[in-house]
């Protein structure tokens, strides 16, 4: 502002300055205005979301919702994920050098394979040779969504274990092995259920593959090797329903579902320190 | 960093000498502990486990899909019939759709996104940043298929009703706006695969932005720039490689989302024109809808090629996203996306 006082009346650029020092202002205000914009249309939009599928889905909630047989909620479980932990211990604690970036690289990359593709394969592999949509064929493609999310966040907490601990548990001559076993994983323990957590939140509104899978039944059903119901199902078959009251039920499991994934994901965060971290 | 004279302990023999002393005492070592070898085996053992799932994934589809590829060719492609009665079997309007709409969610997920996150980083209040920033998170955990639900009963009527005829009306000399408003079709999925794309792409975008040096924006600043010169010609050059990288990212979860889309997208192959209100078919939507159906042999490995098509996909830009990224946090340290 300075340059503009002290230039002289007679100078011939003062009104071009004036005119650029204007625009850019313009644009500034501008951006910020726009930006605005899009930040509060993306979170306007949740809001109504939610706001939308709580009104309609609020009217269906009630003790008999969650017993009465239409809509028995079984979900099938990812049995087996935790067992591939051992992955992430390997990221953490012994990968080293190139090879453990690529098995980084390839459970990043395993994140963003559609969950489509999972179900294809549990269905070729277990629904088409034995002829039956099954819980367990279910639960063999969730768990194998779930491996990325949980091997990347017990990573993540592996490596917030200070160093100090694994150097005392060598200095007392622990082996590698039983550092790992013994210190490292129950420090981190909280942070890998954590990890879990957040990966069956992830899994619990999985529709695809459960499609191609579990096949849903209206029917409550506990062997394994049946036809199972989860609500992703329930609710895509009631929102192609011809029914009304079948198309505003389907509102109240979109409700449960959300209601469940944000309560995780928000309990996941504060658990996880990651409010503090957030507001940087 | 090493001295040019050839000394003893620089020599190359000495060096190999010491090297295999090395490894040899490291064997002896691990030979004392054989509980640690065994619990090295085992976690090479989860590794491998996780590398045969995902070549298993590829080989079962390829070796299941074999059928068609042989007897369809490149022709599975282009052929705009997936007819298990006259037994051809092509997926041209379904490729065709996964890209129109993907395209289309990510010419319009972009801006919104990097606006977001440029707000988010640069301009809001603080008071205001973590609820926004978590609205814009949650999005990301709406489960699709509550999407799908909302945009087939709520969005997709008001598309036909109100939406779609005002943009007719308005805007009809573009070939984007013209034919027959259904409601259900490209303009529904596009523009939910917009909003299903947004906080992924805001979220690696505000990675990126916050590890743009301060020393840079300080810089810009002391030269007199305005709020958003820092950031036009400071924070997004510095930052152009990695938000490309997660609109990468968002594109490839554009191409495989299955259950909104399938909802919204009408499946109905039509020709494919530039026009938003036809509808469509996706790769996704294809395998959703035709697998009930599907007997085993050519029709169960049309199919089966359709997922294999969309693995590798996705596939190829998951992997060009995450190499982007990679690169990104190499030259700004510590990102981790």
């Amino acid at each position: 502002m300075s340059v503009t006082a002290q230039s002289t009346k007679s100078n011939p650029f003062e009104a071009e300055r004036n005119g650029l020092q204007l625009r850019r202002s313009i644009v500034n205000k501008l951006s910020i205005i726009l930006t605005g914009f899009f930040a509060i249309c993306a979170s306007l939009f949740l809001i109504y979301l939610i706001g939308y599928i709580a009104a309609k889905g609020l009217q269906f909630i009630n003790a008999n919702f969650f017993t009465q047989r239409p809509r028995a909620p079984g979900e099938t479980g990812g049995g087996w994920a935790t067992a591939l932990q051992g992955s992430a211990i390997f990221l953490s604690e012994v990968g080293r050098g190139p090879f453990a970036s690529f098995v980084r690289f390839l459970v990043d990359t395993l994140t963003g394979i559609p969950t489509i593709i999972f179900g294809l394969f549990a269905w070729v592999l277990i629904v088409v040779p034995s002829h039956s949509f099954s819980a367990v064929s279910g639960g063999v493609a969730l768990g194998i969504i779930m491996i990325p999310t949980v091997a990347r966040a017990t990573e993540e907490v592996l490596r917030l274990v200070p160093n100090d601990q694994r150097e005392a548990s060598a200095a007392l001559g622990a082996t590698h092995s039983r550092t790992i076993m013994q210190v490292v994983v129950p420090a981190a323990r909280s942070g890998i259920v954590t990890g879990v957590m957040l990966a069956l939140a992830r899994v619990a509104g999985e529709t695809a593959p459960l499609l191609m899978t579990a096949g849903g039944t209206p029917f409550f059903n506990t062997n394994l090797f049946h036809q199972i119901d989860a609500i992703p199902l329930r609710i895509f078959n009631f929102t192609l329903s011809p029914y009304q009251i079948e198309r505003d039920q389907a509102f109240s499991g979109a409700l449960v579902l959300i209601v469940f994934v944000v309560i995780t994901s928000l309990a996941v965060r504060w658990a996880t320190g990651g409010f503090k971290r957030r507001g940087r | 960093m090493e001295v040019p004279v050839a000394t003893e302990r620089n020599s190359i023999q000495a060096r190999s000498r010491a090297w295999l002393r090395a490894s040899l005492s490291q064997i002896r070592v691990q030979a004392r502990r054989p509980g640690d070898f065994a619990f090295r085996v085992l976690l090479y053992l989860f590794v491998g486990i996780v590398l045969v799932i995902v070549l298993g994934i590829g080989w079962v589809l390829l070796s299941s899909s074999w059928p068609t590829i042989q007897q369809f060719g490149f022709k599975y492609l282009t052929n705009p019939a997936f007819d298990p009665i006259h037994n051809t079997f092509g997926v041209g309007p379904a490729l065709f759709g996964t890209f129109f709409t993907s395209a289309f969610a990510i010419l319009l997920a972009v801006p919104l996104s990097v606006g977001t996150a440029i707000f988010l980083t640069e301009f809001c209040p603080r008071r205001l940043r973590f609820p926004l920033a978590f609205l814009v998170d949650t999005l990301a955990a709406i489960p699709s298929v509550a999407i799908g639900l909302w945009g087939f009963l709520v969005f997709a009527p008001w598309l036909q009703q109100t939406g779609e005829p005002w943009l007719q009306q308005h805007l009809g000399f573009l070939p984007f706006f013209q034919g027959t408003p259904y409601g259900v079709g490209m303009l529904a999925a596009g523009l939910i695969l917009t909003a299903m794309i947004l906080p992924i792409i805001t979220a690696i975008s505000r990675e990126v932005m916050v590890v743009v040096p301060v020393s840079q924006r300080e810089a810009m600043l002391a030269l007199g720039a305005t709020r958003w010169e820092v950031i036009r010609y400071a924070v997004l050059p510095y930052g152009r490689v990695g938000i490309t990288g997660g609109a990468i990212l968002g594109l490839g979860r554009a191409l495989g989302e299955t259950i909104a889309v399938t909802l919204v997208i009408g499946n109905q192959a039509t020709p494919p024109s530039a026009s938003l209100f036809q509808t469509g078919y996706t790769l996704s939507s294809v395998i959703v809808n035709q697998f009930g159906e599907a007997t085993p042999g050519v029709f169960l490995s049309a199919v089966l090629e359709a997922g294999l098509l969309l693995l590798l996909i996705t596939l190829l830009t998951n992997i060009l996203a995450r190499l982007l990224i990679a690169r990104m946090g190499r030259v700004g340290g510590g990102l981790t996306a």
